[in-house]
């Protein structure tokens, strides 16, 4: 086995336990953005434990930048965060409470390690061309990291920041779109029919790339390649399964936003344990 | 009476901004002509970022910039500043208190020729409900230099009203300029006039009518909306016949909202009876003039005066 095998065996066993963390967060009757944290999970996984530079202190000037504006899914970076030792993992069990840390949607104010607050859809990567332009200006070479969803490109504001960044030519922002097909209360398809992101946003002067978002090989080098990437922002269209690691959730609308039951929870907590062993082989 | 213009202010007082703090910058959606942020921009165009009939996105990335240590300058008319890109402003900006300072111009009835869609009479009462934003509405372009200075000074974020035309001067530049604080323009014991923006003049001016008539105005500038100088409106009302407010936005969750609010909440004898003037409920419309406009809305010393004889008789 080769270093880079091992970084990827290292990054399966990260991903099986940021889902873990994920179910810690949403407990039987619990609901919580179950589908789309999952499906991002991987991503996630991929971002802080192996391409993004952090540091011990969250605020670190140095570090690198990861926001997402598919804000629902903040359980997914919560579960990165916890890892990285930000908060106290006992946080997980009081998420969205009155004396967590850890709020329903992404706060800056209430957890380390959170950049900015999102949460309203469609912000976030115009608050990342900010930052973007505000580190260039400034000579840093620390890198700024958008995850959006799918769903999520119906706000027209994603679009005017696309173009933006395109005309100002950011290479040290990454865009990533968890496209896992499903939102809120049907498929993309079928409510606002959005093709092609690849083309358009190369249209907008985007460089682009297209993998499987479960797949951390292709994970891992769409990011180098961005990182590489001289004179335009990249977008990475990453293919995904909404509720991904947890059989019964996925591909399925239903655990957009839900509670799990006694039953399927102890099938997502078999299913982590599962994917956990594989990893480690 | 000399002429200056709250947008020229602003702008040159943006471009000294820049001269002495390097973390300043600028961000504008294709009006900066209009809104004078272009002066900025032709001194410090690494630090001007002009991102297109886009006003949601300029917001935003005013968010992502001032995330990064910077203090942002978005100027826009206060119609899109304030209305288009209010959730924007809300989520990005001031739920997490951000360095960014906006500049709505063209407010109020000031742009009379575009008409509604133009003309901000709901940015007050928008701004103001805003937790934790604070909301300037200058009387002059001196005052406006003030608080564009100011504001990059108030941590968090601030809105800056300025009107489109050239106005007359009100204050002197020597005068220290206290933001959360109301301006005692003319004192008098009869009634109060509370007057915020260029309404501050026309309330001066009504006094002067008044006068001949035997009627003492006195005319408070409130030049900050919030945080709102409760004590000094109070005081102000104690011993008054009774109050007057005007502005150049709706009455309905504006100024007026604003000094009842106060007023009622303190003790007796400062809750005067108020009639508040301005846009009662109503959006405004195209003329050929400005002046033309504000009296369409009853907005002019004689109805100031009028409605102050109102009280006395009341």
């Amino acid at each position: 086995m080769n270093t880079h095998d091992k970084d990827l065996r290292d990054l399966r066993l990260m991903a099986a336990r940021l889902r873990r963390n994920i179910l810690l967060m949403v407990p039987p009757g619990k609901v919580g953005h179950l589908g789309g944290s999952s499906s991002v999970a991987d991503i996630t996984a991929a971002l802080y434990f192996h391409h993004m530079k952090v540091f011990p202190d969250p605020r670190d000037p140095r570090r690198d930048r990861c926001v997402f504006s598919k804000g629902h899914a903040v359980l997914a970076q919560y579960a990165a965060l916890g890892e990285l030792g930000y908060f106290d993992k006992a946080e997980f069990a009081r998420v969205k409470t009155l004396k967590g840390v850890l709020q329903g949607h992404p706060d800056m104010d209430y957890t380390p390690g959170i950049e900015a607050v999102t949460g309203s859809l469609g912000q976030g990567l115009s608050i990342c061309l900010g930052m973007a332009l505000g580190l260039r200006l400034d000579g840093s070479p620390a890198r700024v990291y958008c995850v959006l969803g799918d769903g999520e490109l119906a706000e027209g504001q994603v679009w005017e920041a696309v173009m933006a960044a395109g005309a100002f030519g950011v290479d040290n922002l990454c865009a990533i779109i968890d496209q896992n097909g499903l939102q809120a209360t049907d498929s993309c398809e079928a409510i606002l029919p959005n093709p092609d992101q690849a083309t358009k946003w190369a249209a907008f002067g985007w460089h682009t790339l297209e993998i499987d978002g479960h797949d951390l090989h292709q994970v891992v080098e769409a990011l180098e390649t961005a990182r590489a990437t001289r004179g335009r922002p990249t977008v990475i269209v990453a293919n995904t399964v909404k509720g991904k690691g947890f059989p019964f959730a996925e591909g399925r609308v239903a655990f957009h936003n839900a509670a799990l039951n006694e039953e399927q929870y102890q099938q997502a907590l078999a299913a982590v344990e599962q994917m956990m062993q594989e990893a480690a082989q | 009476m000399k002429l200056m213009n709250m947008r020229r202010a602003y702008g040159d007082t943006l471009v000294a901004l820049g001269g002495s703090n390097p973390g300043v910058v600028a961000l504008e959606a294709d009006l900066g002509r209009s809104t004078m942020s272009m002066f900025f921009g032709e001194k410090y165009p690494e630090r001007y970022f002009q991102l297109g009939i886009a006003e949601a996105n300029m917001m935003s990335v005013a968010a992502g910039l001032a995330l990064t240590g910077h203090t942002a300058f978005v100027s826009t008319f206060a119609v899109f500043a304030t209305g288009r890109a209010y959730d924007q402003l809300r989520s990005s900006v001031v739920i997490p208190r951000l360095n960014v300072k906006v500049c709505g111009s063209s407010a109020g009835l000031s742009d009379f020729g575009d008409g509604k869609t133009h003309q901000s009479v709901d940015d007050i009462a928008l701004m103001r409900v805003l937790p934790g934003m604070t909301v300037f509405s200058p009387a002059d372009a001196v005052e406006a230099a003030h608080m564009t200075r100011a504001m990059a000074d108030i941590p968090g974020p601030c809105y800056l009203r300025l009107n489109r035309n050239d106005l007359p001067v009100l204050t002197r530049e020597d005068e220290p300029f206290t933001p959360g604080k109301v301006r005692l323009m003319r004192d008098g014991h009869d009634v109060v006039v509370y007057a915020t923006g260029y309404m501050v003049y026309l309330a001066l001016e009504a006094a002067k009518l008044l006068e001949a008539q035997g009627l003492s105005l006195k005319v408070v500038n409130v030049h900050t909306i919030k945080p709102l100088d409760g004590e000094g409106i109070r005081a102000h009302a104690r011993g008054m016949k009774g109050a007057l407010t005007v502005e150049e936005a709706s009455v309905i969750g504006g100024l007026g909202s604003a000094v009842c609010e106060v007023l009622m909440s303190g003790p007796a004898d400062s809750r005067v009876r108020v009639t508040r003037l301005g846009m009662q409920d109503v959006f405004g419309t195209s003329a050929a003039d400005y002046h033309e406009l504000l009296a369409a809305y009853d907005l002019t010393a004689d109805h100031i005066a009028a409605q102050a004889l109102r009280v006395m008789d009341a």
